[in-house]
């Protein structure tokens, strides 16, 4: 994301690599940050915030990996906020059901009294306005008089009716909002309580305006003298009469302090009861777990044992249950899984026995046909004719029947994976001229040619000496044979990790799609064509196998009646694998590029191109095989290797090419080679039509 | 020179029609053939025979060839020439190692036979006085000695021709194809391995560390050269 950003930056795409490797260091991401997010006056909104996010998810990254890694710790943290929620649930709800139950007996009671008191309150407002109606006094002077009265009897009613629950509960009076005299008489509270703080405004409204008793919850405020903290409590009201006959509010005040303290007892106790069940809740659901995750683990790392080769690995098992259903089945997997390699192993090992068993017991009595053959033919000039002829033909035939047999046997090597590389530094240039030499008489018999180009340098590369002359042995011979008398060029070459040996002849030239088919076993171009010098048609397979054994490249070009070049590419050092060659494979001066020359623009090559049969891809990508000696043994005895080139990454491949510039994507194994001036060469003969082969 | 080169020569090999194969070629050839069929008379038949070469067979009933190579070699330096069927490495070398001098693989064409049999053969013609150095080895060629302060050291006949190759022209880096055309008579390029397994044993006789050889030493990439005397 933050190359969008990055590339919506002007004039900073060209500086940037086109592809990032690795993680890029924070520094340079706040960079980016700042010209792509805030550089650009905040235009892109969304990749600050994606960066934000980001910066935020980064620690977490390692929590989430092991929160996606670990069924254990899932199932434990599911279980404690799972089992968290459930406790919280329950605690609620018994809290609940406590506190209405203690406040419930609470209220009863406290109704009780407060109704009790305001009867007392009504009577004794009675009581006294019968004595005062006895005594005569008139106007101003019985109201002064009366005010006073007022005033000592509501003290005293306050008093007398707090008396009988010190406390308790609290009594208060007020005076009623309506009653137009209020003058100082009204306002009274026991237990140092503020009368008006204590009693809230809404239940005082409405005993204004009913006359039954209302209740409410409220806080209990002390006068600030009284040194006391204010508590909760439940207050009863209710408008009363005095004995003038005018109404005064009269509350009944229980603390409800004893009630709140058995509350957050209980609160309590259940909190701490629950903490201790989702603890215990997450420790069973860890051990319960593990109990089911250990032998899964054990499982894991047995079968990734297993599959690293270590077939003798095993479960323990104990026990009957599902776990132990497990382990036997996985063990019982294992043994048969160990049983079929073996099996296989053993199988291919007997493969290879048969196959040295027959090499000696054919080429014992071959031996000795061979010897008498030639005994009989040096001995054909005192024979008659036909007898002569017959050891000519019985001696010819020997040597053909024999190389046939070395190179059956050769192939059966490879296939059995019995072929062994012994690779040291050797000098590709002595190797040529040896083969040169060797194919030299042959060359003469034909009037052909053999030059070697590109040998001024030493070409090292750790090569099996004996394997890479087969090969190139076999690639001029080739060359030479179906060269029709014209020259055969050996090009040398090295560059970056590899060396590669190219033949060219001048002769007939493969047609589109043989390119792959020469390496097939027992292939000949032309099945009409006289077997002039008797190859055994398995030459250049044994040379395939030869070219991967050391982890190179055997590939073929050709065009119809403009020869063809074979194309040697060995790894400058054993195990390296390789990346090109250094030599394209089609050559410069093969009919098409020469024609490209001539005319100055690209010629279509069209016709050769849509000629050329496309490949499964299959080969385009081809898989590094494994150097593990075991894999290919394995592969050879179940795989039949009917042909090689239909065998994921082997690399038989014709990719036809349009004509655009644009670069290969897939051109990977066939290998442009490292850096050269033949390099965009290479590229193009991909266009022609090429048959590469690899590995 | 056929005429009076010394040609007994050992066959041990229990295919019987190719032992009489093998005795018709050789007898043509000059040579006076004997035979035996099984790995455990082979030694007494070589110790009743003296021959000049040994053709041994690696696959044998009784004792197989390896063993019967190992025990003539402990007994005598004659040139030993074995057949065998397998071309594969380990055969080969182990083969090399047990002390054989060359080997051929079947099926093999009489001359090629008739030419490995010469040049094994061939060393004992020509005995010319000359003294050589390598290292601090005094090699007396006529006399077919190589000793180090006095002390003779045995050689393999073939081993000494390799340590006199080498030593005639301390100057040269020969490469294992020269060696196998100078020291074995190959015309043309055969198996390396040859030369690897009997520098090996050389050093292991002549050195006196053989991880760091100081006679004769490795050009790595080329091939060998005798160290500085």
């Amino acid at each position: 994301m933050s190359r969008d950003s990055a590339a919506a930056a002007p004039g900073r795409t060209g500086a940037r690599p086109e592809r990032p490797v690795g993680r890029k260091a924070p520094g340079s991401r706040w960079g980016r940050f700042l010209e792509g997010g805030l550089l650009q006056g905040g235009v892109q909104g969304s990749p600050v915030l994606r960066l934000v996010l980001r910066w935020v998810r980064r620690p977490l990254l390692p929590v989430m990996r092991l929160w996606r890694r670990n069924i254990q710790l899932k199932v434990v943290v599911t279980t404690l906020l799972m089992s968290l929620g459930v406790v919280l649930l329950l605690g609620f709800v018994v809290i609940g059901q406590v506190r209405n139950g203690l406040l419930d007996a609470k209220v009863k009671a406290s109704q009780s009294q407060a109704t009790g008191g305001f009867a007392a309150a009504k009577q004794r407002a009675d009581e006294a306005a019968a004595v005062n109606g006895d005594d005569g006094a008139t106007g101003n002077e019985r109201s002064e008089q009366n005010i006073i009265q007022m005033t000592a009897w509501m003290t005293d009613l306050v008093s007398s009716l707090s008396s009988g629950g010190q406390g308790a509960f609290d009594v208060v009076t007020l005076p009623a909002s309506t009653g137009g005299d209020t003058g100082g008489r009204g306002r009274r509270a026991s237990g140092d309580v503020d009368p008006t703080a204590s009693v809230p405004e809404d239940l005082r409204e409405r005993i204004d305006s009913n006359t039954g008793a209302f209740q409410s919850y409220t806080r209990i405020i002390y006068n600030p003298t009284a040194d006391k903290e204010s508590q909760p409590a439940l207050v009863i009201g209710k408008q009363v009469n005095d004995p003038n006959s005018d109404p005064y509010q009269l509350y009944y005040l229980f603390p409800l302090t004893q009630e709140e303290k058995s509350l957050s007892l209980v609160k309590g106790t259940l909190a701490t009861a629950g903490l201790f069940v989702v603890v215990l809740l997450g420790a069973i659901a860890w051990l319960v777990v593990r109990q089911v995750v250990t032998p899964v683990r054990m499982a894991a790392g047995i079968a990734e044992r297993l599959s690293a080769g270590r077939l003798q690995e095993r479960m323990k098992v104990t026990g009957e249950d599902d776990i132990a259903r497990l382990g036997e089945a996985f063990n019982k997997m294992a043994q048969n899984l160990q049983l079929k390699i073996q099996q296989l192993e053993d199988l291919s090992r007997m493969q290879r026995r048969f196959v040295s068993d027959v090499s000696h017991e054919l080429r014992t009595p071959l031996t000795t046909v061979r010897m008498a053959a030639d005994v009989i033919h040096e001995a054909r000039e005192d024979f008659d004719p036909v007898t002569a002829r017959s050891a000519e033909l019985l001696a010819d035939q020997l040597d053909r029947f024999e190389s046939l047999l070395a190179d059956l046997l050769e192939i059966s090597r490879f296939d059995a994976g019995a072929a062994a590389l012994e690779a040291e530094p050797i000098d590709l240039r002595e190797v040529v001229r040896r083969v040169v030499s060797g194919a030299e008489p042959l060359a003469e018999r034909k009037g052909t040619q053999i030059r070697i180009v590109g040998d001024q340098q030493p070409i090292v590369a750790e090569a099996d000496a004996r394997r890479v002359e087969r090969v190139l042995r076999n690639l001029v011979v080739n060359a030479v044979e179906h060269g029709e008398g014209r020259d055969v060029v050996v090009k040398l070459a090295a560059a970056g990790g590899a060396v590669a040996v190219a033949v060219r002849d001048y002769g007939v030239g493969l047609k589109p799609g043989e390119a792959t088919r020469v390496f097939s076993r027992f292939w000949r171009a032309d099945p009409a064509r006289a077997r002039t010098t008797g190859g055994t048609g398995l030459g250049l397979s044994i040379a395939l196998e030869d070219a991967r054994l050391h982890g190179g490249w055997l590939q073929a070009w050709g065009e119809p009646g403009g020869g063809s070049q074979f194309r040697l590419t060995l790894p400058r050092t054993a195990d390296e694998p390789l990346r090109g060659s250094p030599i394209p494979l089609e050559p410069k001066d093969s009919r098409r590029n020469r024609g490209l020359n001539d005319a100055g623009l690209p010629c279509g090559g069209g016709e050769k191109a849509v000629t050329v049969p496309a490949q499964p891809t299959g080969g385009q990508v081809p898989a590094i095989p494994p150097r593990d000696p075991i894999a290919p043994r394995l592969g050879a005895a179940s795989v039949p290797k009917a042909d090689p080139t239909a065998l994921p990454g082997n690399g038989a491949r014709v990719v036809p090419r349009p004509a655009s510039g644009a670069r290969r994507q897939d051109d990977t194994p066939a290998g442009d080679g490292p850096p050269s001036e033949e390099a965009g060469q290479d590229e193009e003969s991909s266009r022609h039509g090429e048959a590469s082969r690899g590995r | 020179m056929m005429a009076f080169m010394k040609g007994r020569v050992l066959v041990v090999d229990d295919d019987t029609a190719l032992a009489e194969m093998l005795g018709i070629v050789l007898r043509g050839e000059g040579f006076e053939p004997s035979f035996v069929a099984d790995g455990d008379k082979a030694l007494a038949a070589f110790r009743e025979s003296k021959p000049d070469l040994v053709l041994l067979d690696l696959m044998l009933p009784g004792r197989d060839g390896i063993e019967v190579c190992r025990l003539i070699r402990a007994e005598s330096g004659v040139p030993i020439v074995m057949l065998t069927a397998k071309s594969d490495t380990v055969d080969v070398v182990v083969g090399l190692e047990s002390g054989a001098d060359d080997y051929i693989v079947k099926p093999f064409k009489p001359k090629e036979l008739v030419a490995r049999i010469r040049a094994r053969l061939r060393r004992s013609e020509e005995p010319a006085p000359e003294q050589l150095a390598i290292g601090d080895l005094v090699i007396d060629v006529a006399g077919h000695s190589v000793k180090r302060d006095g002390q003779s050291i045995a050689l393999t006949p073939l081993e000494f021709d390799l340590l006199v190759a080498l030593a005639r022209k301390p100057w040269q880096v020969f490469t294992r194809e020269v060696l196998l055309e100078q020291v074995w008579g190959y015309r043309h390029a055969a198996d390396t391995r040859l030369v690897n397994v009997h520098v090996q044993r050389l050093r292991s006789k002549v050195e006196k560390d053989p991880e760091r050889p100081e006679i004769v030493v490795t050009v790595r990439g080329v091939g060998y050269k005798a160290g500085p005397s």
